[in-house]
């Protein structure tokens, strides 16, 4: 797959370190400055070329007119259109992905049309981590919270604690203990290490365990793997910006929410934007003023601010000052690990939540969703299963004899609106979203393989 | 440094060099001659020790970092040099001391072409034809093919191929994937060679000469199957053969890459180097022709200009080809001409030289300081085809060019101090560190009669002038050392 990033800023550098270390996919990256490229160039196995993103002569020269996807992510939605635009007009390039941030373009109607401004799927970075939050917010205890199936199914990442009801016991006890609902352990990772779960492995403290469940049994999910935490009510964010505002406008209606921001302005403008949160001018990392605001009766701490290194800071402030959970967003790779071992419960990739919307464009076969998990090391796919079961490798086979890799399993199947978790007999029909969990990603072009439908194959 | 990783790379690189003796045991079995013994041993040599190195550490999965491509292009290039001469030594018909076996070989692998053998005519065609595959090899760089066949290079293939590959401006890719633009300039190396073969053949070689000389043709080499060189075959078909694939040779080839692509040569008109590089040929071979026609060289007026233009081509292009011994020509024109392959071919071509591109850069940089002079305050960017060069490639051109000057000066001392008058000394370091082959005063006819230091700092100023000076200098300097 040739595909052209434009924009080599924080989305675009991760969106090229993930394609281009899979073999099928040739990257070329534009960007106006030639340090930023070189910089890609020296660590990754991508072609670059300096220049405006959005002009046709330099969208030529990076090979638009065989590129199958372009993807824009530069900072201006504007640079973001008119490439897209032009991609469509003069090269006629199939697939166009575009960084949109303003919501108000996003809520217009009728204007990513292929007669108007011809992008096929917009991501704003914003709005995917805010909902990410959002998500782990409304289940204390996840460390990630996916959304398949529309919503409908959600991947949830918890790390076991003693007071779980089923550690120390083995996986086949679950279905005892909640008899009546649905769901699923899809993979167990024991200091780092992902394992296979099966019916006998018994859960121990300190794992980090994957299930997938229809929506209304999460919470009992959790409470299987970990004390249940009572519903966050006041939460605390620090940060103004993009994401802090528009994760406040989300919560204010549920949650008692203060934001805090240093520049006056800005948080005159956003108190304006919101109604019931409280708005606070002032240093997240300023003590007197966390301890004024009851910083020890916070439910969660979020620092969502442009800078790494204060997120990190503040939000370790809070937890010392007393805040019972912090989050802080982190897009360095190596402090996200760093943080993750201890004073910091959650940390935010925005890269990886965004880097799963692009990835699905890109993989072949009916990808419909792709959620990448663990810095990029493991993936959870939602494919479509087309074509008759002489065309397809999986349709109208029982998931026992689907032949998969080592370190993929089907965890379950969506059919007709209807949640199905997957048993080693049930049987793949036409047009079922199958959910997949890899712990190894290296197996993810024997899995669009899998899932293409065979022309020849009888 | 990552030792493991450097020596596993090295191991695999030798056991793929190792096949390529396999060739001429072949051809040896095709003439029915005795000779393929050497072969099989330098096979066995080179396949052991590649092993040897790749065995203990083949599980090892790390990436090349910066580092470790310099010493694995660098170690290579010597290591090859050395593995590559075992079938010269090898071999009785030619009995070869240690010195001149890896000089011919090193010779070879770095498309020079100067000889320490004689009477070519007489020789086993296997041992002909290996040197010759030894220029082909070199050429278009062993290690770029390397990137090409071994997909698991991955990101590590980018520095290994930017400390071989020529030229100031290395980080132009043809396409995304290393290994992808690796396999496109192999090809284009590869259909040139099969055009110049039936070229050579429909001029009039047999098909053996044909494809030796299209081997050292297309890579820029200059070794021959006979003592005469191209002279021997006395044709003005087959010199003009060699005109057309010399030049050719020493374009860029991502411009013949793009030009095959997008089938037209509108890439070629508007490269800048091309047109100095075509400028500066017809130059040389104008000043050539005019002297030889003033001085009475030739009966002629067609030879006159026949053998003007071969030798203007084919040295100011390094490749060192003669179809007469230019060094007893008149007037200044030998000097001229060793001048002449100072400049060299264009960047990413297979010739040696300072190349065309940075001499150009220089130019220009000289006229702007006479513009400089008239319009203080100007603001005059350095530009080619219209686009302004960064200053860091323009710097690096300066460091480059004198560092080429100090390290020639070295080498022409050292290489007096062994004992040889001021022509040959000059001429030798010149033929070496440019690549050329043929020198002037004792080493016109081959390098034979020099000592076997002098022949041992020749083996240095190849490799030097092979790996354009950086890659290997940097290896001595502590800060790449330096932890």
């Amino acid at each position: 797959m040739k595909i052209l990033i434009l924009g080599a800023g924080q989305v675009g550098s991760s969106a090229a370190y993930h394609l281009s270390r899979e073999e099928a996919n040739e990257v070329t990256v534009v960007d106006m400055s030639s340090e930023v490229l070189r910089e890609l160039q020296d660590r990754l196995d991508i072609r670059t070329v300096i220049g405006h993103a959005a002009y046709p002569e330099v969208l030529n020269r990076a090979g638009a007119n065989d590129a199958d996807i372009v993807v824009a992510l530069t900072d201006s939605d504007e640079t973001n259109m008119i490439a897209c635009q032009v991609a469509y007009t003069l090269f006629h390039t199939p697939t166009k992905i575009a960084r949109i941030r303003s919501a108000d373009y996003m809520n217009a109607k009728n204007l990513f049309t292929q007669d108007a401004i011809p992008i096929d799927v917009r991501i704003s970075p914003e709005q995917l981590v805010c909902d990410y939050i959002e998500r782990l917010i409304l289940y204390p205890g996840a460390t990630q919270v996916l959304d398949f199936a529309d919503g409908r199914v959600r991947l949830v990442g918890v790390r076991a604690d003693r007071d779980g009801l089923l550690v120390g016991q083995n996986l086949a006890t679950l279905k005892e203990h909640i008899p009546n609902t649905e769901g699923r352990i899809a993979a167990i990772y024991r200091e780092g290490k992902a394992m296979q779960p099966d019916g006998d492995t018994i859960l121990q403290e300190g794992d980090e365990v994957f299930f997938i469940a229809d929506r209304k049994d999460i919470r009992v999910f959790i409470s299987e793997m970990r004390r249940l935490e009572d519903p966050v009510r006041r939460v605390v964010i620090a940060g103004g910006g993009n994401i802090g505002s528009r994760l406040a406008k989300a919560l204010e209606q549920t949650n008692q929410v203060k934001i805090i921001e240093r520049d006056m302005l800005r948080a005159r403008y956003i108190s304006e934007q919101l109604n019931k949160a409280i708005v606070l001018v002032g240093d997240a990392a300023n003590e007197e003023l966390l301890l004024e605001e009851n910083i020890d009766n916070v439910d969660v701490f979020c620092a969502l601010t442009n800078s790494e290194e204060a997120n990190i800071l503040s939000s370790m402030l809070a937890k010392r000052l007393g805040a019972h959970k912090v989050m802080a967003l982190i897009n360095r790779p190596s402090y996200v690990e760093l943080m993750e071992a201890g004073s910091i419960d959650i940390a935010i990739s925005p890269q990886q939540v965004t880097i799963g919307s692009l990835l699905a464009h890109v993989r072949r076969g009916d990808v419909v969703k792709v959620h990448s998990l663990r810095h990029g090391a493991a993936e959870a796919i939602e494919a479509v299963a087309h074509g008759s079961p002489t065309e397809s490798k999986v349709v109208g086979r029982k998931l026992e004899e689907i032949d998969l890799p080592k370190g993929a399993g089907i965890v379950a199947l969506v059919r007709d609106g209807g949640v199905i978790i997957a048993h080693h007999d049930t049987v793949i029909e036409t047009d079922d979203h199958v959910i997949l969990f890899l712990t190894d990603r290296r197996k993810i072009e024997y899995l669009e393989k899998l899932f293409q439908v065979g022309v020849s194959f009888v | 440094m990552n030792w493991t990783v450097v020596q596993r790379i090295l191991g695999l690189l030798l056991m793929m060099f190792s096949v390529t003796m396999l060739p001429p045991i072949v051809i040896s079995m095709v003439f029915g001659e005795q000779s393929w013994l050497p072969f099989v041993e330098g096979f066995a040599l080179t396949l052991v020790a590649g092993i040897i190195c790749w065995l203990p550490v083949r599980r090892l999965r790390k990436d090349l970092r910066l580092r470790d491509g310099f010493v694995v292009v660098a170690a290579f290039w010597s290591v090859l040099g050395t593995f590559g001469a075992a079938p010269l030594y090898f071999a009785d018909v030619i009995s070869m001391s240690f010195t001149d076996a890896v000089f011919e070989s090193m010779s070879g692998l770095t498309t020079t072409g100067a000889t320490v053998l004689s009477g070519l005519d007489n020789l086993p065609k296997s041992i002909l034809y290996y040197r010759q595959q030894l220029q082909w090899l070199g050429g278009m760089g062993i290690i770029v093919l390397a990137v090409a066949v071994l997909p698991m290079l991955g990101v590590g293939g980018m520095q290994l191929y930017r400390a071989e590959t020529p030229g100031p401006v290395k980080d132009t890719k043809l396409t995304p994937r290393i290994t992808e633009t690796a396999k496109a300039l192999w090809y284009v190396y590869l259909a040139f060679t099969i055009a110049c073969t039936l070229s050579y053949m429909v001029a009039g070689m047999g098909w053996f000469d044909a494809l030796c000389h299209a081997f050292s043709t297309v890579a820029i080499g200059g070794f021959s199957t006979h003592d005469l060189s191209v002279g021997y075959f006395d044709s003005t078909a087959i010199d003009l053969v060699a005109i057309v694939f010399m030049f050719l040779a020493g374009i860029n080839f991502s411009l013949h890459f793009f030009a095959w692509r997008y089938v037209s040569v509108r890439h070629y008109v508007q490269d800048p180097e091309f047109r100095a590089y075509t400028w500066f040929l017809i130059t040389i071979a104008v000043m050539v022709v005019l002297v030889l026609f003033q001085h009475r060289s030739f009966a002629t007026p067609a030879d006159t200009i026949i053998n003007g233009l071969f030798q203007a081509v084919s040295i100011a292009t390094t490749t060192g080809f003669t179809t007469a011994n230019f060094s007893v020509w008149p007037a200044a024109l030998p000097v001229l001409l060793i001048f002449a392959s100072f400049v060299g071919g264009s960047a990413g071509s297979t010739a040696g030289g300072i190349k065309v591109i940075r001499c150009l850069l220089i130019y220009k940089q000289g006229m702007r300081e006479i513009v400089r002079l008239v319009h203080p305050s100007a603001a005059i960017p350095v530009k080619l085809g219209n686009k302004a060069v960064p200053y860091r490639v323009v710097d690096a051109v300066w460091g480059f060019f004198s560092v080429y000057l100090i390290v020639f000066s070295i080498m022409m001392l050292a290489m007096m101090s062994t004992g040889l008058d001021q022509i040959t000394a000059f001429s030798a370091v010149a033929a070496t560190l440019n690549n050329l082959g043929p020198g002037l005063g004792d080493v016109s006819a081959g390098f034979v009669t020099l000592s076997d230091t002098a022949k041992w700092i020749a083996v240095a100023g190849m490799l030097l002038g092979r790996l354009e000076i950086f890659t290997l200098l940097v290896l001595i300097t502590p800060t790449f050392w330096r932890h």
